[in-house]
């Protein structure tokens, strides 16, 4: 198995999303994606189903969609608050997913209004690690 | 471990991401599963196709147990080398597998038959064929490679010796032949045109080498899966299975009713359903964005049997069954929600060409 990209900026859960601080953004607000061991894992990605902006979610909760030509996968909010943005490049260019996970693949912000429960999310050296551990 | 066909190393090798495809370990793609879509609708592609089971029926009696044993009807099969698609149903009517099979000569007749089913099947063969005393032998030191695309049949001619070349060039649409010990076929799962090549296994890897040194494009499971529902061609498994009679998975052009004195397995319990209105197998277009999958929900009635996205259409397609009086204008339940398709005629995509408005 090739090793994936992980920056070390980012902070991820065992579900394959990263979470991003948004820069001087005091009320918290992240943006969400998946890494790029998701996409490589799902392929060709065809239509990517992103969450309303205004939308409520939760820790844990199915929020948005990614389609491959093979299946089907939910992508799991990793913070709790409401949606702020949602990727709507996704819908005509899915494949945005693929080439750029971390960057232009983008999905939706979430504002928190509470500081991000780190302990909840994995570093990317955690990451990494279960990676690993998952690929033994 | 799961099987391996004499290819594996070969994918590895250049990249494949391998999967489980009924007990074999298969590429599923090797790198882009859409591109390699489009290398075979535009230019030309080739896939391992060694899993699938080649059995050949020999004895004297061959033609006569296979008009018994096959839905539809090898005494059609006048010219040796002419292939023809058959469905092995239980007498329930269930569809056991679907098959080629390809008339050799009076006392040899070839079938090629899934992978998933290929041991119920042989064990089925070999039960009917000891009373007419036809021998039915897997030949598992052949592998098979499917060259398809509109370039596939000139990009594989030169590298063929000379005597395979002259006679695969003149390969009828569905004819196939031995030459030179390599059995080649103008047959495929593509919509495409193309060849499929039986030849002994030790030659495997040179040859898809050479083959992909013509440039063509290495494909997996994935883009054949694609590539045969745009073709709209069914998948055992999914489109039809023992649950179901040929009638009801849009087979019904590969029942030969006539003559009516030829009493094949399965005729007796699809002589009611056939009078009677049913399911049927339709192709299904999805009128908004979203992918169809199996086992989706068609609204007011029917299921959903193949879906995927289509990347020559840029649109979800499936196959789904639906009663034969559903209206053109149906809904697909996709986690919750209705969404709008469309009833539309197969394929959907042949020879390159959208055959369908989008």
């Amino acid at each position: 198995m090739h090793l994936s990209n992980i920056p070390s900026d980012l902070r991820y859960t065992k579900s394959h999303e990263w979470v991003r601080a948004a820069h001087g953004e005091p009320d918290g607000t992240v943006e969400i994606g998946i890494t790029e061991h998701a996409q490589s894992a799902l392929g060709d990605l065809v239509f990517v189903e992103v969450p309303e902006v205004g939308r409520a979610v939760k820790a844990g909760e199915a929020s948005a969609v990614v389609e491959s030509v093979k299946a089907a996968s939910d992508v799991y909010s990793p913070v709790s608050g409401k949606v702020t943005a949602s990727n709507g490049q996704l819908a005509t260019q899915p494949e945005l997913l693929n080439q750029d996970p971390y960057g232009a693949g983008w999905m939706f912000r979430v504002q928190t209004n509470a500081p991000v429960d780190d302990s909840a999310l994995l570093s990317a050296a955690d990451y990494a690690n279960y990676l690993a551990e998952e690929a033994k | 471990m799961g099987l391996k066909t004499a290819l594996y190393d070969t994918h590895v090798l250049q990249g494949a991401k391998i999967v489980d495809f009924g007990g074999w370990e298969m590429p599923l793609h090797y790198g882009s599963q859409i591109e390699e879509h489009h290398a075979v609708r535009r230019d030309a592609g080739m896939f391992d196709v060694s899993h699938m089971g080649v059995v050949d029926l020999i004895g004297d009696r061959v033609r006569e147990f296979l008009r018994s044993l096959l839905a539809n009807d090898v005494g059609r099969l006048k010219v040796p080398g002419k292939a023809l698609y058959s469905c092995m149903l239980l007498p329930s009517g269930g569809v056991i597998d679907d098959l080629i099979v390809y008339f050799m000569s009076d006392t040899w007749f070839r079938v090629v038959v899934n992978a998933g089913t290929r041991d119920k099947d042989l064990a089925w063969i070999r039960r009917h064929a000891a009373p007419f005393t036809v021998s039915a032998t897997l030949r598992s030191d052949l592998a098979m490679i499917a060259i398809q695309g509109p370039n596939a049949r000139e990009k594989t001619l030169p590298l063929l010796a000379p005597a395979q070349r002259a006679a695969a060039g003149e390969l009828a649409p569905f004819f196939g032949g031995t030459f030179d010990g390599w059995f080649i076929a103008r047959t495929g799962y593509t919509g495409e045109d193309g060849f499929e090549v039986m030849l002994p296994a030790a030659d495997a890897a040179k040859t898809w080498n050479a083959l992909r040194a013509q440039g063509i494009q290495p494909a997996g499971l994935g883009a054949r899966d694609t590539l045969r529902l745009e073709a709209g061609m069914n998948l055992y498994g999914n489109d039809m299975d023992e649950n179901h009679h040929p009638l009801e998975s849009g087979l019904a052009w590969t029942v030969a009713f006539e003559p009516g004195d030829r009493d094949f397995i399965g005729r007796g319990a699809l002589e009611i359903p056939r009078r009677t209105p049913g399911d049927e197998l339709v192709g299904l277009l999805l009128e908004e964005r979203g992918v169809l999958r199996s086992h989706q929900k068609v609204v007011p009635a029917g299921e959903v049997t193949s879906g995927t996205f289509s990347p020559t259409l840029n649109r979800s397609i499936a196959l789904a069954r639906v009663p034969k009086t559903a209206s053109v204008g149906v809904q697909v339940e996709i986690r919750g929600k209705l969404h709008p398709a469309s009833i539309v005629k197969t394929p959907f995509v042949r020879h390159g060409k959208a055959l369908i408005s989008v």
